[in-house]
């Protein structure tokens, strides 16, 4: 195995990722565990998204849908008495996936500036959907009744359970993403993105490709909505508030896109900053906000492009 | 059903259409002619609304203080884009997407520290604060008719101005072949400027108008913004006509929605069932729309010639 700078970043970081509960007992900043743990959800959304954006080049400005319906899906159980975990989470998948698919039907026929705006409308809507939905809480939102349960193996009730299992869910979707980039299937999307009229030429409809991209995307967001879910245990509609989208999407540029580790490197940075922002003022979103124009301006592969420049996309 | 009820929600469409028409009408021909997708639309819109406020009392006249919002947001928008967006023309949309979305938690955080966030309500002048009398059972509030007259007037200017003089010519030739218009002599980056800055007076007179009915707080453009991506996707991006049809579409299926889906769900489902179905498909019902007219013609109903 080759160690490319990029997998160094990787290693270093899910090591850092893991000493963290460790440090934060020693330290007595329990704080830190439930913060960290927060930004590993965050980015195992912002790598859902990385896969079809910066492989598959579809801008989608509405991933914080998959998040919302993931966590909707495990309180909409949790309501009826289903607390079991293996079923939440895989119903909170499956439905996401069933909204990609519909979402992604019309909106993957289409591209560039349609594509962002038919996904950010959808996401819309799923946003007015849930406050709508009176009997689950409406515009104020409801508690999770229970967290998802795990037979006695796993009790997410305990932070450090809780964020190792994060962590391993992490580094598996991380490892799914590499194998997708790196089969048959990445290398049509991939080709896709890089010339759609070759591809064709070669015998390749993209659209199917594509298509199930954004299907597998949208089913690993849902599961970060059903990690998040447990992680706040407080179910509210701005979870699928456009500018939640537009933060994901931020994670993945902040950290470079198209990159597998970019995204995570995103994610920490973009909460760790908003973070300490918070604390020093409540006008935190206008420093925020013109730093974004800034990275976009001048960093635009992200971290990452700073961190790995020059080595190949592999 | 009776027939002021539904006269009454037309013409409420209509006032929606025509807000949705100013908001659109900027975001495409800056589209259009520029290839830039401008997220930061919608904090013109409450730029717009916050300013016509300020100005009404400072001066103590509404129409004042919305004629005062105009130039106001015009130069607003002209410091955004020589400031921020210029560079970005050349850029891909995703670019585009993110600088002005940090744009809008600047501009939302800016008005926030500026005005407050609690909501700022301000009262119609008596003048504008009743309504007219249609025959003998139906009146209908003066001021959204006014809007609705504005409305009109300004479409019919924007058609006049884009279809029949130079600076329209300009624009459009713009839009089709950018190089070339430069390479006439043509000072594009005045004439980019010229129309963002319109665009986003458009946007401010949209708000403006809006100040007196809906609460004036921060983040209040962001819905509107949405739905004109709404309009535009429906009407074909880049194309005035489209927006000007999608505009009218979006408000009268989203006001006609509001008002009569759940009365008619009652009659097919049980009124319990209708009375938590009706407002949340209601609320899903222009997204709905969109989906279908998409999922037939992916450029619109109107697409842009010249593309």
């Amino acid at each position: 195995m080759r160690l490319s700078r990029r997998r160094i970043v990787l290693l270093a970081l899910v090591l850092l990722l893991a000493a963290v509960p460790p440090a934060a007992l020693l330290l007595g900043q329990p704080f830190y565990v439930d913060l960290l743990r927060r930004v590993m959800i965050f980015a195992i959304a912002a790598v859902s998204l990385d896969l079809i954006l910066g492989y598959g080049g579809m801008v989608s400005f509405g991933h914080a849908a998959y998040l919302g319906v993931g966590a909707y899906a495990v309180t909409i159980l949790a309501a009826y008495g289903v607390h079991s975990g293996l079923v939440q989470w895989a119903v909170a998948i499956g439905a996401s996936m069933l909204l990609a698919l519909a979402i992604g039907a019309i909106s993957v026929r289409t591209s560039g500036i349609y594509f962002i705006m038919i996904t950010l409308a959808f996401t819309q809507m799923l946003y007015y959907l849930g406050i709508s939905l009176d009997v689950y809480g409406g515009d104020n939102g409801m508690r999770l009744p229970m967290r998802s349960q795990f037979g006695g193996l796993i009790d997410l009730a305990n932070g450090t359970q809780f964020y190792y299992l994060v962590l391993v869910l992490l580094v598996l979707v991380l490892l799914l993403v590499r194998r997708l980039v790196d089969s048959r299937f990445g290398l049509v999307i991939r080709a896709a993105k890089s010339n759609e009229a070759r591809t064709r030429a070669i015998g390749l409809s993209p659209y199917p490709y594509r298509l199930a991209a954004f299907v597998i995307s949208g089913g690993i967001c849902g599961l970060a909505g059903a990690l998040l879910i447990n992680h706040t245990a407080y179910l509210t509609p701005d979870l699928m508030h456009w500018t939640r989208s537009g933060d994901i999407l931020f994670m993945v540029i902040l950290g470079g896109i198209g990159s597998t580790v970019g995204p995570v490197l995103g994610s920490l940075v973009l909460l760790v900053l908003e973070n300490a922002l918070s604390n020093w003022t409540e006008h935190w979103q206008i420093i925020l906000g013109p730093l974004l124009v800034l990275v976009v301006l001048f960093a635009r592969r992200g971290l990452g492009g700073l961190l790995w420049r020059g080595e190949e996309d592999a | 059903m009776n027939l002021q009820l539904v006269l009454e929600q037309l013409l409420n469409g209509a006032q929606l259409g025509v807000t949705l028409f100013l908001m659109a009408a900027g975001l495409t021909l800056i589209f259009g002619i520029m290839n830039l997708v401008n997220l930061a639309h919608g904090s013109f819109y409450m730029v717009g609304a916050y300013l016509a406020v300020t100005f009404y009392r400072w001066t103590g006249s509404l129409v004042l203080g919305v004629v005062l919002a105009l130039p106001a947001t015009l130069l607003v928008g002209v410091v955004v884009e020589v400031i921020a967006l210029r560079t970005l023309y050349e850029r891909d949309h995703l670019d585009q997407v993110l600088a002005t979305f940090g744009l809008i938690l600047f501009f939302n955080e800016l008005i926030a520290i500026i005005w407050g966030r609690v909501g700022l309500f301000i009262n119609l002048p008596d003048w504008l604060s009743g309504s007219v009398q249609f025959g003998a059972a139906f009146a209908y509030s003066v001021y959204r008719l006014v809007i609705i007259a504005i409305g009109v007037v300004v479409a019919v200017t924007l058609w006049y101005v884009v279809a029949r003089t130079r600076l329209g010519m300009l624009v459009r030739a713009g839009a089709s072949n950018r190089t070339m218009v430069a390479a006439l002599g043509v000072n594009i980056r005045l004439l980019y400027t010229l129309v963002f800055g319109a665009g986003a007076a458009l946007a401010g007179l949209a708000g403006a108008m809006a100040a007196p009915i809906y609460a004036v707080q921060p983040g209040m453009g962001d819905p509107v913004l949405i739905q004109a991506f709404v309009v535009i996707a429906i009407g074909g991006i880049g194309s005035i006509r489209g927006a000007l049809a999608g505009a009218l579409i979006v408000g009268m299926v989203d006001t006609l929605g509001r008002a009569f889906l759940k009365p008619a769900l009652a009659t097919l489902i049980s009124p319990p069932a209708a009375q938590s179905a009706g407002p949340a498909l209601a609320s899903m019902l222009v997204y709905l729309l969109m989906a279908g007219v998409l999922a037939l013609r992916p450029e619109g109903l109107f697409p842009a010639r010249g593309h």
